[in-house]
């Protein structure tokens, strides 16, 4: 029983990480990027803090938690609003994509500016999503006018 | 061949009806066929079921009429209507006619002593049924609650009614354990908690006096976060509750669970609820490994402490997070004599027990003796989440959310993800 589960444990896991290591063994290739070294950070910070809400698959929770897979404003070019998601949370009811979800996003103001350049550098280039990274630079920037 | 046996169980069942008897009903004939694959759901033996209507939206909570005809309530409107009413015209046990009304959304749905009750976010609103069981008035209902508070996390209007004239409505608690910062990791808990003045609980309203409010009702039991099951046990005459458990121990505090314990904590509880009941939320909740109420981090436990006030103790405790979204007393005569007047739960299914697989997506049964819970419990039916296992929420088909009985004792569960609604059957030897 017990053995069972950490099996079932392992095994979730690895099929998560997978996706990540897929991913890595494509830009590993030739240059060891700053984004590969930004992405694995990134996945640390995203099964600490997001994957509860968000899933593995990055597919969300209907009607609770919205995807990031595939979302238009994660993929989309305003990086200051995705740095406000993630440093001022988000309780407003506003539609994502055409749905409303239910539930709360706290802030995650804790983390440094590397850190929510990491983990949004890795939900933009993780699952189906290919967009630009996000440098500290940036959330330090946004930081300074969010406060 | 095929036809005179179809027309002749007709003939029966309609003499069958007129006869009525509640003693009777278990030998009326079935002339529903189930679908071959039983709808895809795995059933105990001598169980079978077909869909009865698919692309419903987010069917949430549902109520059949004694003409079999099923009323849905829908979470987001469905073609600017946020009831559905689904229809059997030919009486082969699927939908034919599709009616729309209302322009509320919301989860909570009962039939009782001739009206129809069903509830937004906000109020609850009853219509009269005529002696077809249809709504006459569908844009004029009465409005008899209103004012409830609405802060979008746990909104579901949940409803039930007593035989004394009673309704009683989840408020759920618009937060995951009273933080300070809801959801906020090491964020402690707002003591006293200020939300449980209004939600945290189940509020009792008259079912027959309009435009009530907080003022007008009573805060019938607290210390509930979230009550979206719940149903009137007519045998006992007490009301019966299921409670979603707080969620994220982990994140919020990593220094005393760690991913194996959220997964597993706390306890999905029912309660057998008596007025004035306190089952401890934000404060305390109930650990099934350990068997006890553990105060909360967020008021100074570390996943051992009990809590020093006394709270209420479940009467069933089920595994963690699975989501009891309806609870069902059975009453009918069709089920096997083992189902009477034990109870059905619906369970969502799970989405916070990342890295174990999530749970539920099923409806279980809990067999009852002399009014109480037995303390065992069973997976009924099964197959709804049309995976093995679950490691993403994206890749479920259906969740189960509503429950209700027919007039023939058949068993329905709505499915708030892809709008099915499911009938299951006995059809075995008694
Ligand atoms: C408690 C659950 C929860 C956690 C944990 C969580 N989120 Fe969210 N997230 C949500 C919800 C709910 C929303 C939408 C809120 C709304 O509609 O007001 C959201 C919205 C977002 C959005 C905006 C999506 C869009 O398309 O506009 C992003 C980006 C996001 N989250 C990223 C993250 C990241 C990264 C983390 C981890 C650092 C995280 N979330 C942790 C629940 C959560």
């Amino acid at each position: 029983m017990k053995r069972n589960m950490i099996e079932r444990i392992a095994n979730c896991y690895s099929a998560f990480l997978l996706t990540g290591t897929l991913l890595l063994s494509f830009t590993a290739k030739g240059q060891t990027t700053t984004l590969e070294a930004s992405m694995q950070r990134g996945k640390t910070i995203y099964v600490q803090r997001c994957v509860a809400c968000h899933q593995p698959d990055g597919g969300g929770v209907p009607h609770m938690n919205p995807p990031l897979d595939g979302a238009s404003a994660v993929k989309g070019k305003d990086k200051f609003r995705l740095i406000q998601v993630i440093v001022k949370g988000m309780t407003d009811r506003v539609e994502i994509d055409g749905e409303f979800y239910s539930n709360n996003m706290a802030p995650h103001a804790d983390l440094t500016d590397q850190q929510v350049a990491d983990v949004l550098t890795y939900i933009r280039n993780n699952w189906s999503n290919k967009a630009g990274a996000v440098t500290p630079a940036e959330v330090k920037a946004a930081r300074a006018k969010l406060k | 061949m095929y036809k005179s046996i179809s027309l002749f169980l007709l003939v029966a069942c309609v003499a069958c009806d007129s006869t009525a008897g509640d003693t009777l009903q278990h030998r009326k004939p079935i002339t529903v066929l189930p679908d071959s694959n039983n709808a895809g759901l795995k059933l105990p033996n001598g169980f079978s079921a077909l869909k009865v209507a698919e692309n419903m939206g987010r069917a949430r909570h549902i109520a059949v009429n004694q003409q079999g005809d099923i009323y849905v309530k829908l979470e987001r409107k469905l073609n600017g209507n946020g009831i559905m009413y689904l229809r059997d015209l030919n009486k082969d046990g699927r939908t034919e006619e599709v009616n729309g009304f209302g322009n509320y959304t919301g989860t909570g749905i009962a039939i009782h002593k001739g009206y129809l009750y069903a509830s937004s976010d906000e109020e609850v609103f009853r219509y009269k049924l005529n002696d077809k069981g249809e709504v006459e008035n569908r844009e004029a209902p009465e409005k008899i609650i209103t004012g409830l508070i609405n802060r979008r996390q746990h909104a579901s209007k949940s409803i039930t009614l007593d035989n004394n004239g009673n309704i009683y409505v989840n408020i759920g608690a618009f937060s995951n354990s009273c933080q300070e910062k809801d959801r906020q990791t090491g964020s402690m808990g707002m003591n006293p908690c200020p939300i449980l003045d209004s939600a945290g609980g189940v509020w009792q309203f008259k079912a027959n006096v309009l435009n009530q409010t907080y003022a007008n009702g009573v805060r019938y039991a607290t210390g509930l976060r979230n009550v979206v099951g719940l149903d009137w046990n007519t045998q006992t005459n007490k009301l019966f509750v299921t409670q979603h458990g707080r969620d994220q121990l982990n994140n919020l505090f990593p220094q005393y669970y760690d991913d194996k314990a959220n997964a597993e904590l706390p306890a999905e509880t029912m309660y057998e609820i008596n007025p004035g009941d306190n089952a401890g939320w934000p404060y305390a909740y109930f650990d099934n490994q350990q068997n006890k109420l553990i105060l909360a981090p967020e008021y100074g436990g570390d996943g051992k402490k009990a809590p020093t006030t006394s709270f209420k103790v479940p009467d069933m405790a089920f595994p963690a997070h699975m989501a009891p979204n309806a609870l069902l007393f059975y009453t009918g005569n069709q089920f096997p004599a083992r189902y009477k007047n034990g109870a059905f739960i619906a369970f969502h299914g799970s989405w916070n027990r990342f890295p174990l697989p999530q749970e539920g997506f099923y409806v279980a049964f809990i067999p009852f003796e002399n009014g109480k819970p037995t303390g065992k419990w069973e997976v009924f039916a099964n197959g709804f989440s049309g995976v093995e296992v679950v490691n993403n929420l994206r890749a479920v088909a259906h969740r189960p959310c509503g429950l209700a009985q027919g007039p023939d004792g058949s068993l329905y569960v709505s499915d708030d993800n892809k709008g099915s609604i499911f009938r299951i059957m006995y059809q075995g030897n008694q």
